[in-house]
């Protein structure tokens, strides 16, 4: 049938008889080939150009053509969208409003993510509690790609489905369940309503198992006093922000302290500002053992002993409330302690006490002196709940692990086996449990004991509720798909309870059902913070508290106090695979990749303790064996300035320990020496064989007196005195004219017109900053900065476009140096002078100074350059063509900054540099905005010209002119403590505008005419 | 002849009792001879160190800068200080055969071939740091002005470096003319000589077929006198251009405007102390007493010691405008060079550079040849000491005492300054065995004059 088929070819078909249809039919082709005619003529087949050898030629191309088209090029695997989500558009970044919340750190921040992939954490600056991201926060999201997390679930050390899991360790709780044998849910702190009542349900349907709270690094002591004072467990809460008057006795507030965070609000009361023609600013007693932030901030620091701490505290709650304190203090302390109250009463409700003592006697008289003072500062009403951990529950589960008398064990977002003293007990004990179950997103030591491990995603890629403090909540949404085969330990107690329902569904229905009230649930999640007007009024117990000030008066310590604490860049070390925080350096010690023992100078020399510079300039450290109870550590030494005599500082986090690349495994593992959960213990020192090399991106400490560095001047000066006397311009001599160096008169450049489009600045408030590195974990995020290993930085080749420099006064005070410097007379006493000055001084000042590429209008670095490479650009940047860089380094050397970066290697791809950069999951942490740089080329900072430029062009899609505040760097959007602003100076009405007409206005190295577009605002002190 | 008298009273430039035949043999001898056991073995120490070198700087090239001993605060350090310092021995070469030239001075005729030999074998030294030092050498062709695809790129004219570039390149071209015009005859003579045929062939090619007619010598001293005005300005200019790279920049220590004279008196200094270190040995190994005398040596001990005299001032007037400025960061730049963690290096310099050529006050000292020897090659140690002084202890501790801190060479950057003395050796040691060595056709046109033989017969005090 089909073959009678007849089908149209066309139209010329429907006439009969048609000659074309019957040629068409008889022919192939309408037209006459003339195949014979062309093959027969062999003359002019013959006579043609084209020879055998031609065609032997072009045979030979056409393979070879062939065959190299046939050669594989690169292969790049993407995979496009099936279906285009519709928010993710190429090109253009999403952000999300989360929350972190790992046990150590909590906060609400925004997420940014490019093509699906989150790429860097933002502070969420409407977030009216914990909204400014620290730097662990800031690096977090690179743990999120980091190569050694657990893929999937383990049971017994074999992959296991998640079915399998949940099917065997189910009949375990079962099991246990029926024989009524005790098993412990032991997790991190989280804050968090519904996993507090999808655990209630739990333990509710197996009565066997009680939830404990465990702290890495724990407040049990203050949450104690809290609860005896105000009947709830939780923290006091302080906004330093209406602060007048602060005296820490040994709270690093500016630090970890009770979860840290405060920065921001204090930072708000040390900027002066002439508003009634007399600026006023907070003052700020500091009595510490380690050098802290706090203690660099501080205007006046004392250095005490933790015993000594304990006295000042008694005496000060003795002089506010008016009671009788036995025992004395030494004169020093005495005299400041005078000083402290003067100023806390002259504050009047504006004045605030807290401490970092691990005594709950202690805690309890903070309560009451802020109390006895009516102190507005302190929050009792909406206290933090990001510490729960009860040290009377937590002990006797240790003990119990270790004694096997349990029966069984699930830890949730902690490590005790590598955070407690008895650690490997613990692992030991963990492993003659009927059932262990850790949920872990590394194999670390108690993941490694147990019989399953829950591998859980990062909290990126997580659901979650959060009340960071009464009435304060916050919502947590994942950012991208997990990348690996995990389950959050919530789902999985929500599987064992017999639920069907998902976290998300459980924390929708519990926010519907007690928390939102009428809000809107999307609102929420889309801001990230929900907050209620907390009704509660916490009412203050007064107890008897003469017991505990006898005993605080009476503390003493023979020989040396270690002070365990937490660094900036490390916290507890949950993070310690994540290079950037390795690398980022300590704000104090300015030393990366290391631990060490803190110890003051003149207790050094009494141990022959030492620091030397090798030949390179590098850092060594001599080692000291520390002694605390049975233990024994070998650890490097640092002389740190402002070391209490008598104390001795270590911080924990570090050490070798499972779950970590190797690279990774630096430092020593304090937590040995954690006894009882208690930061200070009684330690015997004495010197060890060998040296420690250590890398640290500073090496010379101190200012040398260059007091137009780092301009400083006290209130009162800066009260009475005109500019000219505290802040001013260096001059110059033309025509023996002097003329301010500022001056076109004294220029030898055309400067270009700056009056059309943007002109970027950034101005960075002295007093305003506390050092906190946030800024240049930001920058490292933002810009792809490479990581370069401990090696790299012990040969002070550091990437970091931008740092913080520390400086210590060799004096008492910078004002002292001043004046040494001032003083010196004829050649042999400087020669004496300025070696003096190397020195920093027992006791200094401390100040911060983050500098990055100053962005001259007259820049060294652009006339040297032979190929042009850096150059200026129209809206003030300084550029750097990276592509254009042949690496002569000549830019770097002329750079009066030293801000330029050279690429000595190739930093990504390379074996040799084996951090993110060097595979698939660490790259995708990468800004496609910004390239990567290759090897032989500087780099440095570009002011973000990424981020000014999509905001340029944002503004002109919309067609509007650019509100104030709507150009951010990577840094000024790090800083949450107002430290720096950026902005446009073409656009008169906008903050930096004002800021740069500041009084307190000054400019880096003004002298050398280099005009730059960063400047300073002089620090104040309050003293 | 007039023109061939000399007073009595100066000596003989050519000493005994040389003819022209003399001359000739003497001069054609390290060429047509075998080369000697000595010769092999220093021969085969300096292809040993060169070939190191180059392993170094594959190395390098393949590795990254990263291998060097430098760090962000220390951008240049021994790549920079041995490329000024090639550069500054380059200097006598054209100061002794041009200026000199045109100052009349004949004794440079028996040294101004080797010294113009020394000048181009080290600029090729030099002129190797530029590039390997680049952290992509691969691209150093963009540092010329050459119009290219990139758009519209250019090369950046104010920057010192670019300077460098022509100021290098017009030197040694210019030098390298200037010194083949002057080997045109004595290639001829060779060639007239040579008996075998590809030695005949070959110094044919390099003689450029001069073949002595009257018109020959007339253009060749038009030209050697041209070259000679054009060369003259280049003395001054290269090292000065070199200076620039450091004088033009803001860093203490660096930016300093006695740099241009304070270098180029630098430059002729170690430059005559090299000549000094290759002749003594040469006329020595190649029997060339009687054309490099102690007289020779001894002229040139004066230039070293006036010019170390010079250098030595410009120290201390560096330390007194520093003191003078009243500007802290000078004054603390020098201090520290002085007394800082690189004292050493420091007083290594001057002792070198300003205390021993004050020996050759003596003219017992200054003629004798072993001291001439040991002075020659501590003046050129003092002299690599000087550029490492400035350019390490001035970036290391400059303006943000947070940035400070030290440098340290790695084995790597040893192994190319090594690398470079063995090429440096390599070339000149091929060079003494195959060229001659001697300008001897312009020493034959003062052997009448000064000749003793001829001074002798015409003073008629036999």
């Amino acid at each position: 049938m089909a073959a009678n088929k007849t089908y149209w070819k066309n139209a010329e078909q429907l006439k009969e008889n048609s000659p074309m249809v019957d040629q068409l039919e008889q022919k192939e082709f309408a037209d006459y080939v003339p195949v014979n005619e062309f093959l027969e003529d062999k003359e002019a087949l013959e006579d043609s150009s084209t020879s055998r050898r031609d065609f032997l030629k072009y045979v030979g191309f056409s393979t070879a053509a062939a065959s190299l088209a046939a050669c594989e090029g690169p292969v790049i695997k993407s995979v496009p969208y099936v279906v285009q989500p519709e928010q993710i558009r190429p090109g253009v970044a999403n952000y999300y409003a989360t929350a972190i919340a790992d046990g150590f750190d909590f906060g609400s921040i925004l997420i940014k993510t490019r093509e699906g992939r989150p790429i860097k954490v933002e502070n969420n600056p409407d977030a009216p509690v914990l909204g400014g991201a620290n730097a662990r926060v800031h690096a977090s999201v690179l743990s999120m790609y980091d190569t050694q997390r657990l893929q999937g679930p383990k049971g017994n050390g074999a992959d296991i489905s998640w079915e399998d899991l949940h099917l065997q360790v189910g009949a375990k709780l079962n099991a246990l369940a029926a024989t009524n044998k005790e098993v412990i849910l032991l997790t991190q702190t989280f804050a968090s309503p519904t996993t507090t009542k999808l655990i209630a349900d739990f333990t509710a349907k197996y009565p066997n198992v009680k939830h404990v709270a465990f702290d890495t690094v724990a407040y049990a002591d203050a949450v104690d006093a809290f609860e005896e004072a105000y009947g709830v467990r939780a923290l006091a809460d302080y906004d330093f922000s209406k602060a007048g008057a602060i005296v820490s006795v040994g709270a690093d507030f500016l630090g970890d302290w009770q979860g840290g965070g405060f920065d921001s609000g204090y930072s708000k009361t040390r900027v002066p500002s002439k508003d009634h023609g007399k600026a006023t600013m907070s003052k700020h007693f500091q009595f510490e053992a380690n050098m802290t932030l706090s203690g660099a901030a501080a205007d006046h620091r004392v250095p005490a002993t933790p015993s000594a701490q304990k006295n000042i505290l008694a005496h000060l709650y003795g002089a506010i409330t008016g009671t009788t304190v036995s025992g004395s203090l030494s004169q020093a302390h005495q005299e400041k302690v005078d000083a402290a109250v003067a100023a806390l009463k002259a504050a009047g409700e504006k004045a605030v006490v807290v401490s970092g003592i691990q005594d709950k006697g202690a805690q309890a008289l903070v309560l009451a002196i802020n109390n006895a003072l009516g102190s507005v500062v302190m929050d009792a009403n909406s206290p933090r709940l990001t510490r729960q951990e009860n040290g009377g529950e937590v002990k006797p589960v240790i003990d119990a692990v270790i004694a096997g008398t349990l029966g069984g064990l699930i830890t949730v977002g902690i490590n005790p086996a590598y955070s407690l003293p008895e650690g490997e007990a613990f692992a030991e004990g963990i492993k003659k449990l009927d059932l262990s179950v850790a949920f872990s997103m590394k194999e670390d030591e108690t993941a490694a004991a147990a019989q399953y491990i829950a591998a859980t995603p990062h909290y990126l890629e997580s659901w979650g509720d959060y009340e960071f403090k009464a009435g304060h909540y916050a919502l947590a949404q994942p950012t991208i798909r997990p990348l690996f085969d995990t389950l959050q330990f919530q789902d999985a107690l929500l599987k064992w309870t017999g639920s069907e329902a998902t976290y998300y569904e459980t924390i929708k229905a519990n926010w519907a059902e007690n928390i939102l009230g009428e809000s809107s649930w999307n609102t929420v999640l889309h801001d990230g913070f929900f907050s209620v007007a907390n009704a509660t009024q916490n009412e203050y117990n007064a107890t008897d508290l003469s017991a505990a000030v006898a005993s605080l008066a009476s503390a003493q310590t023979e020989g040396l106090e270690l002070v365990l604490y937490t660094k900036t860049g490390m916290g507890d070390g949950q993070q310690a695979n994540n290079p950037w925080l390795q690398e980022f350096p300590d704000p104090i010690t300015r030393v990366t990749w290391d631990n060490y023992l803190t110890v003051a100078a003149s207790d050094a020399a009494a141990l022959g303790l030492k620091n030397v510079n090798v030949a390179n300039g590098a850092l060594n450290g001599s080692y000291a064996k520390v002694t605390v109870g049975e233990k024994t550590l070998t650890l490097p030494v640092v002389i740190q300035p402002g070391q209490a005599k008598g104390s001795v500082g270590l911080a924990l986090g570090y050490g070798e320990r499972k779950g970590l690349q190797d690279e990774m495994n630096v430092g020593v593992n304090a937590f040995a020496f954690y006894n009882n959960a208690n930061t200070v213990q009684a330690a015997t020192v004495s010197l060890a064989n060998g040296f420690h090399e250590f890398a640290c991106t500073q090496l010379h400490n101190t200012l040398m007196g260059r007091g137009d560095i780092v301009k400083e001047t006290t209130l009162e000066v800066f009260n009475t005195k005109d500019k000219s006397y505290w802040n001013a311009i260096p001059l110059v001599s033309k025509n023996h004219m002097e003329q301010e160096v500022t001056s076109p008169e004294v220029d030898m450049w055309q400067a270009f017109d700056r009056s059309i489009g943007h002109h970027f600045n950034l101005s960075i408030d002295l007093n305003a900053c506390t050092g906190c590195g946030a800024c240049v974990i930001a920058c490292h995020a933002e810009n792809n900065v490479p990581v370069v290993g401990k090696e790299e930085v012990r040969k002070s080749r550091d990437m970091h476009w931008l740092r913080i420099d520390r400086y210590y006064s060799s004096d008492e005070t910078f004002e002292g140096d001043l004046e040494t410097k001032e003083n010196i007379a004829g050649l042999g006493d400087s020669l004496t002078t300025f070696g003096r000055m190397e020195q920093a001084s027992e006791n200094p000042q401390v100040t911060f100074q983050p500098v990055m590429c100053q962005h001259c209008n007259h820049a060294p670095c652009e006339t040297v350059c032979p190929v042009a490479a850096s150059s200026h650009g129209r809206q003030g940047q300084n550029h750097m063509a990276y592509n254009r860089c042949v690496g002569t380094r000549y830019c770097a050397n002329n750079c009066p900054y030293k801000v330029r970066r050279f690429n000595w290697f190739l930093y990504n791809k390379n074996d040799e540099f084996d951090y993110h950069m060097n595979n698939d999951l660490g790259r995708m942490v990468l800004n496609p905005d910004v390239v990567v740089r290759s090897r032989g080329v500087m780099e440095k900072c570009s002011m973000c010209i990424q981020k000014t430029q999509k905001t340029i062009l944002d503004a002109k899609l919309d067609g509007r002119e650019i509100k104030d505040g709507e150009f951010q760097t990577a840094c000024s959007a790090a800083c949450s403590n107002g430290a720096m602003t950026f902005g446009d100076i073409n656009d008169k009405e906008s903050k930096v505008s004002e800021l740069k007409e500041n009084e307190r206005m000054y400019h880096l190295l003004e002298h050398v005419g280099t005009k730059p577009n960063v400047m300073y605002q002089t620090k104040v002190r309050n003293v | 002849m007039a023109s061939h008298y000399e007073a009595p009273i100066r000596k003989p430039l050519v000493t005994g009792d040389k003819s022209y035949h003399d001359v000739t043999i003497d001069v054609a001898a390290p060429v047509e001879g075998v080369a000697n056991r000595q010769w092999w073995i220093v021969f085969g120490i300096a292809l040993t160190a060169f070939l190191w070198g180059v392993g170094c700087i594959i190395y390098t090239i393949s590795t990254g800068i990263g291998t060097w001993g430098l760090n962000k605060t220390v951008g240049w350090a021994w790549d920079i200080t041995n490329f000024v310092w090639w550069v500054g021995i380059g200097h006598a070469g054209t100061l002794i055969s041009a200026v000199l030239l045109l100052f009349r001075q004949k004794w440079r005729m028996a040294i101004n071939r080797s010294a113009e030999a020394m000048t181009i074998f080290s600029v090729i030294q030099a002129g190797l740091f530029p590039i390997i030092h680049m952290g992509r050498p691969w691209l150093a062709y963009w540092v010329l002005p050459i119009p290219n695809s990139f758009g519209s790129l250019w090369v950046n004219f104010n920057s010192p470096l670019l300077w460098d570039v022509f100021a290098i390149s017009t030197y040694l071209s210019v030098s390298l003319v200037f010194w083949w015009t002057g080997l045109l005859p004595d290639f001829a003579m060779l060639r007239d000589r040579a008996v075998r045929p590809f030695q005949k062939k070959i110094y044919a090619l390099l003689s450029f077929g001069w073949s002595g007619r009257a018109k020959d010598w007339q253009r060749f001293e038009e030209v050697s006198l041209v070259l000679a005005g054009l060369a003259t300005p280049l003395v001054l200019s290269v090292h000065t251009i070199v200076s620039f790279d450091f004088a033009t920049s803001v860093i203490p220590g660096w930016h300093t405007t006695i740099f241009p004279p304070y270098f180029v008196a630098g430059a002729i200094f170690s430059g005559f102390a090299m000549v000094n270190t290759l002749l003594i040995i040469m006329r020595k190994v190649s029997h060339l007493e009687d054309y490099i005398t102690v007289q020779h040596i001894e002229l040139m001990n004066i230039v070293i010691m006036i010019t170390g005299s010079i250098v030595g001032v410009a120290y201390i007037t560096e330390l007194f405008i520093a003191w003078y400025s009243g500007v802290e960061y000078e004054q603390y730049a020098f201090l520290n060079r002085a007394t800082g963690p690189y004292w050493w290096a420091y007083w290594a310099m001057m002792s070198c550079n300003v205390f021993s050529p004050q020996f050759m006050w003596f003219k017992k000292l200054r003629t004798s040849i072993m001291f001439s020897f040991i002075i020659s090659i501590v003046v050129n140690i003092g002299m690599w000491f000087e550029r490492f002084v400035i350019i390490v202890t001035s970036l290391h501790r400059d303006y943000l005492p947070s940035s400070w801190t030290m440098f340290s060479p790695t084995f790597v950057d040893i192994g190319i300054f090594i690398g470079t003395i063995g090429f440096f050796f390599v070339l000149f040691l091929l060079y003494a065995r195959t060229f001659p060595v001697i300008a001897q056709a312009e020493v034959k046109t003062i052997l009448k004059s000064s000749g003793e033989k001829y001074k002798k017969l015409r003073d008629g005090n036999e």
